[in-house]
């Protein structure tokens, strides 16, 4: 199972290290990152395996959006499905 | 690999546009708990609705936390009592409605339909109990939602039915008249009842389907709006392709929760309701696509056209996202759901009369309309007769859920409070129709009903 993570916020420093720190953690693999900023907002989105996981995704989507607020952004984790339904045939 | 600018479009659905999947209903059957006894008879509903909906709610919410997307409701539907209860020796069923009420507290859920019956060619003695316990019912309970059938293309239009039913209305409005008659807003009159709606207050589980299914109800008008803004001005080809891709990317949301909610709960998936269902949320209304499509308000001419065309693009986009489509997929036009809906009532660009025209190309007829509590029980059985008439003649399925305000008049404004909304009360036309609803009997099925 792989679960899409998107960030968006003014940028600043640590942003992705602190991402990242938290899904080591929980011993999510992170599998692909891209990144743009326009304006000085930080749009990134993550690529990560959640088949070996120790916290339910569920739960995982509330300790990630705490997360944001506290740094300032919008954290948000999903199941992949969800885009592929929508932009894959 | 989806790409990022993907990853926005789907978040900005979701975030801006108020993308949601409105209501994952669970039907289940209640044939198997027919019992002689009232009391072991509402036992028996009790348990199985508590029992086979137990994790209905809490699997709406994992689905809504896991996917990102929200899961608004989460309803039950059931064998229209009228038949479930048949067997039960009792003078009424207000004792039923309880019971189902109770079973929608205890799992979760703010709505329960079914407490219904389809007399649309004829009534039982069952029906009969059915329709004179409708109104204590409603009156009584909280989440209780209550349809009757009244007509059908195959069968025509039982007029006995809409005189009774029209009582029904009035003496619903009438216990609930401290409340703003909010009785009627969970009592809705049908042409061509469909099995599979997952949408209140007209939901319930038909004798066609298996023991239980899970029918999911997608929404999005604030989507369909907001691609709309960026095709301000092109032909209408290009708007209905607009409308047609965007209806695909909401149905396919809502077929993969479906499957995913089915898949949880070990009930079969039974269908896909595609209908463009508004809030009282600014960003999620109907009316506000109306207008981006080029009218001042709803109700200016060109509205029957616009709406035409809106709902079938909705269905064109929607089928081929879905393997099962079912439901009464059409675009829904309540006027006190709706913000900008309500705003056009109180302007002067819409009318009953325009809405009873909307009605013949979309889904659901006359939806969430007060009307002055005055208003005659023949001037009601007018206003349904007409509509089961718009239903019968065309193959489909119309609906009225009218609500005669008691000691209100028009241009009042009425509070039903939550997901019911507010409504201006709207004028009835004056003139007399009693001499014509008060034949009574049957009107026969229309010539084009038989097909074989």
């Amino acid at each position: 199972m792989r679960g899409i993570v998107t960030v968006l916020g003014k940028d600043s420093v640590g942003i992705i290290a602190k991402i990242c720190s938290y899904m080591s953690e929980r011993n999510v693999n992170v599998l692909d990152i891209s990144q743009t900023i326009v304006g000085g907002y930080f749009n990134m989105m993550m690529v990560v395996d959640l088949s070996g996981s120790t916290e339910p995704l569920a739960s995982m989507t509330v300790g990630l959006e705490t997360l944001g607020r506290d740094i300032g952004v919008v954290v948000r984790l999903q199941h992949e499905d969800i885009f592929n339904a929508m932009h894959r045939i | 690999m989806i790409s990022i600018y993907e990853a926005q479009e789907t978040i900005r659905m979701i975030a801006e546009a108020n993308l949601d999947v409105r209501t994952i209903t669970m039907g289940i059957s209640l044939l198997d708990c027919a019992d002689t006894d009232l009391d072991a008879f509402c036992g028996k509903i009790y348990d199985k609705i508590s029992r086979k909906a137990e994790h209905l709610v809490r699997v709406g919410d994992d689905i809504a936390k896991e996917y990102g997307i929200p899961v608004v409701n989460k309803r039950v539907s059931v064998t229209p009592i009228a038949i479930a209860a048949a067997g039960c020796r009792c003078d009424g069923y207000v004792e039923i409605a309880r019971a189902l009420d109770r079973a929608a507290e205890a799992i979760g859920i703010n709505f329960i339909g079914g407490f219904s019956a389809l007399v649309q060619k004829g009534m039982t003695l069952e029906d009969n109990k059915l329709m004179d316990s409708i109104p204590p019912a409603l009156a009584q309970t909280e989440r209780v939602c209550s349809s009757v059938c009244v007509a059908s293309t195959r069968s025509g239009i039982n007029v006995d039915a809409v005189n009774r039913v029209a009582r029904v209305v009035k003496d619903t409005a009438m216990l609930t008249g401290e409340r703003g008659s909010a009785g009627c807003t969970k009592f809705v009159v049908f042409c061509n009842a469909v099995d599979d709606n997952p949408f209140m207050a007209g939901a319930f589980h038909g004798v066609g389907e298996g023991d239980a299914s899970i029918n999911v109800g997608v929404s999005g008008p604030g989507v369909v709006k907001r691609a709309l803004e960026s095709v301000r001005g092109a032909d209408f080809e290009t708007l209905c392709e607009t409308v047609k891709r965007t209806a695909f990317k909401i149905t396919r949301v809502g077929q993969l929760v479906a499957q995913e909610a089915a898949r949880r709960l070990k009930v079969p998936f039974g269908s896909i309701d595609l209908s463009l269902a508004p809030t009282p949320a600014v960003g999620d209304s109907v009316a506000e696509i109306l207008q981006e499509m080029g009218l001042e308000q709803p109700g200016a001419p060109g509205t029957t056209a616009a709406i035409a065309i809106l709902n079938d693009s909705v269905k064109k986009g929607g089928v081929m996202a879905s393997s099962y489509v079912g439901g009464l997929s059409g675009a829904f036009i309540p006027v006190s759901e709706d913000h900008g809906m309500i705003e056009a009532v109180q302007a002067g660009a819409l009318t009953l009369e325009k809405l009873e025209a909307m009605s013949c190309v979309c889904s659901v007829g006359l939806d969430m309309i007060a009307i002055p509590g005055d208003s005659s029980t023949e001037t009601i059985s007018g206003i349904i007769m007409d509509e089961m008439a718009i239903g019968m003649v065309n193959n489909k399925t119309t609906a009225v859920r009218i609500i005669p305000v008691a000691g209100k008049g028009v241009g009042d404004m009425v509070e039903f409070g939550g997901l019911m909304g507010a409504a201006p009360v709207m004028e009835a036309n004056k003139f007399r129709c009693a001499d014509f609803v008060r034949r009574g009997g049957r009107i026969p099925a229309p010539i084009h009903s038989f097909r074989n």
